[in-house]
């Protein structure tokens, strides 16, 4: 049997985050291939739906990141982001869906290393958790 | 039972028809049996005296209505707004949802509604008739006599744990003015909170499976007054009319709740309305009680052109992260 392999998706910023995963390409860094990045203009460009239907798609564990805050290229975008998302978290929570399949983390354009090594701790955590099962939907896994 | 009656609600309103201060009156409308009451709109003193009602059966929150009939014409609409009411009235006014010129708000005391469901579990089949009286909730069956029950446990959810009696808008008032109360509200949420996350996620599978999707939740919450709906989105993953999946049933709660949340006023309607019984409340209030945990206490509705939490922020707010387990606890 194929070891198993969590599907992950990764939102990421344009301005920050997505160019730190290009550092961490550039520099050969290696992380998991099963990290799907979607670029967003923004990390608040990310609609708590966005989230949701990855996980609809499949997804084992979604990772939102942006710029640090204070950095957001729009100035405030991320602050929103984070309030956004400490409600969806904690709503997922309540219903019983594992908190640790999602995440925000602040990723800079100069943090490629930041960014590979997120990936490899978050893909390693939701391997532990193993399938989303709560949280799928089945047609959509055919 | 109610400390103002449907004959002092009718000589107001005529009143103020007579006086040209207001053309029509929205209110609440007899329907087919005494606890069945949906809201309508009256013209003339006749119709009022033929359909008007007002008694413990009247939870129907008016002020969404306000959306639709202040476009229709050049004056003003008279609306009876018990004290949860008003709440969701500035809430509509601070999303500029219609304009208040068009309108005259009309406060009234409540004492409390009681649930329909709750009555019909205590009381059995075969209901014809219920009477509130001052030995409290008397119901006449068909198979089965007649058997009173107290006021106070057949009240509904929301009024059991009334947040306020104290009425935040309106232009003129009936009766007394009550207070903000202490309530209860939140510790059903704590107590799923409390539970581990395989019998939290047992609870809403049971509750959530069992939702038709007659979306009345949104069509009733004055809060979702969108003309354009995201579940009426075919892209939306989620604009089944029934739905197929128990994805779906997740991803609709979560996006409804979401949608409304920082902007709730928690009157309550979505649970009043909903077929099949499902707490929805207990999701907005989560998100009520997280925002409140996160950010401080907030009052959606309580004043008018207030900001919402979603809708602004601070520099030193927490991280995601760590305000998941601030609000849900260690595990
Ligand atoms: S569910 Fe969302 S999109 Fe639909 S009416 Fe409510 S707030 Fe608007
Ligand atoms: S009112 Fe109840 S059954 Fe209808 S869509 Fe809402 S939760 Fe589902
Ligand atoms: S642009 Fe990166 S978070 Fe806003």
């Amino acid at each position: 049997m194929q070891p198993y392999k969590p599907l992950i998706v990764a939102f990421c910023c344009n301005w920050c985050s997505y160019a730190g995963a290009d550092l961490a390409g550039n520099n050969r860094l290696s992380y998991p291939a099963d990290v799907k990045i979607i670029r967003v203009p923004c990390s608040c460009r990310v609609n708590p739906m966005f989230i949701l239907r990855a996980f609809q798609r499949g997804a084992d564990g979604v990772i939102l990141c942006g710029c640090h805050p204070g950095d957001c290229h729009y100035t405030t975008g991320n602050y929103y982001t984070r309030r956004r998302m400490s409600l969806l978290f904690s709503m997922l929570d309540y219903l019983g869906i594992e908190r640790e399949r999602t995440r925000v983390e602040w990723v800079s354009a100069a943090e490629g290393a930041k960014f590979a090594a997120t990936m490899n701790d978050f893909a390693e955590t939701v391997a532990a958790l193993g399938e989303n099962k709560r949280l799928e939907d089945l047609r959509c896994k055919k | 039972m109610q400390k103002i009656n449907r004959e002092a609600l009718i000589e107001k309103a005529a009143a103020l028809l007579d006086a040209g201060t207001v053309d029509r009156v929205l209110a609440w409308k007899r329907g087919e049996f005494d606890y069945d009451v949906t809201p309508g709109l009256f013209t003339t003193r006749e119709q009022m005296e033929a359909e008007l009602v007002f008694g413990d059966f009247c939870g129907a929150n008016m002020s969404k209505y306000l959306i639709k009939e202040t476009l229709k014409g050049e004056g003003k609409v008279l609306v009876f707004l018990k004290p949860c009411d008003t709440y969701s009235f500035n809430q509509l006014l601070t999303e500029h949802r219609f304009d208040r010129e068009k309108v005259y708000a009309v406060g009234i005391p409540c004492e409390g509604m009681l649930s329909v469901t709750a009555i019909k579990a205590a009381a059995g089949d075969g209901i014809s008739k219920i009477d509130v009286t001052e030995e409290g909730v008397v119901v006449e069956t068909l198979f089965d006599g007649t058997k009173v029950f107290g006021h106070d446990e057949m009240l509904a959810e929301r009024c059991r744990n009334c947040k306020s009696k104290r009425h935040v808008a309106y232009d003129e008032l009936m009766g007394e003015e009550g207070e903000v109360l202490d309530s209860a509200r939140f510790d059903e949420v704590a107590k799923i909170e409390a539970m581990s996350s395989e019998e939290r996620f047992a609870f809403w599978q049971g509750e959530l499976s069992r939702c038709i999707r007659c979306n009345a939740c949104r069509d009733v919450c004055p809060a979702c007054t969108c003309e354009k709906c995201v579940f009426g989105n075919p892209d939306s993953g989620i604009e089944n009319k029934a739905i197929t999946d128990s994805f779906e049933e997740k991803m609709f709660h979560i996006i409804r709740a979401f949608h409304v949340a920082g902007r709730c006023t928690d009157c309550g309607e979505c649970s009043r309305v909903c077929p099949q019984q499902i707490p929805l409340h207990l999701l907005n209030r989560k998100f009520i009680k997280d925002a409140n945990n996160l950010w401080g206490d907030y009052q959606a509705g309580e004043e008018v052109g207030s900001r919402a939490p979603l809708v602004d922020f601070d520099f030193d707010d927490m991280e995601p992260g760590e305000a998941v387990i601030k609000n849900g606890g260690e595990q």
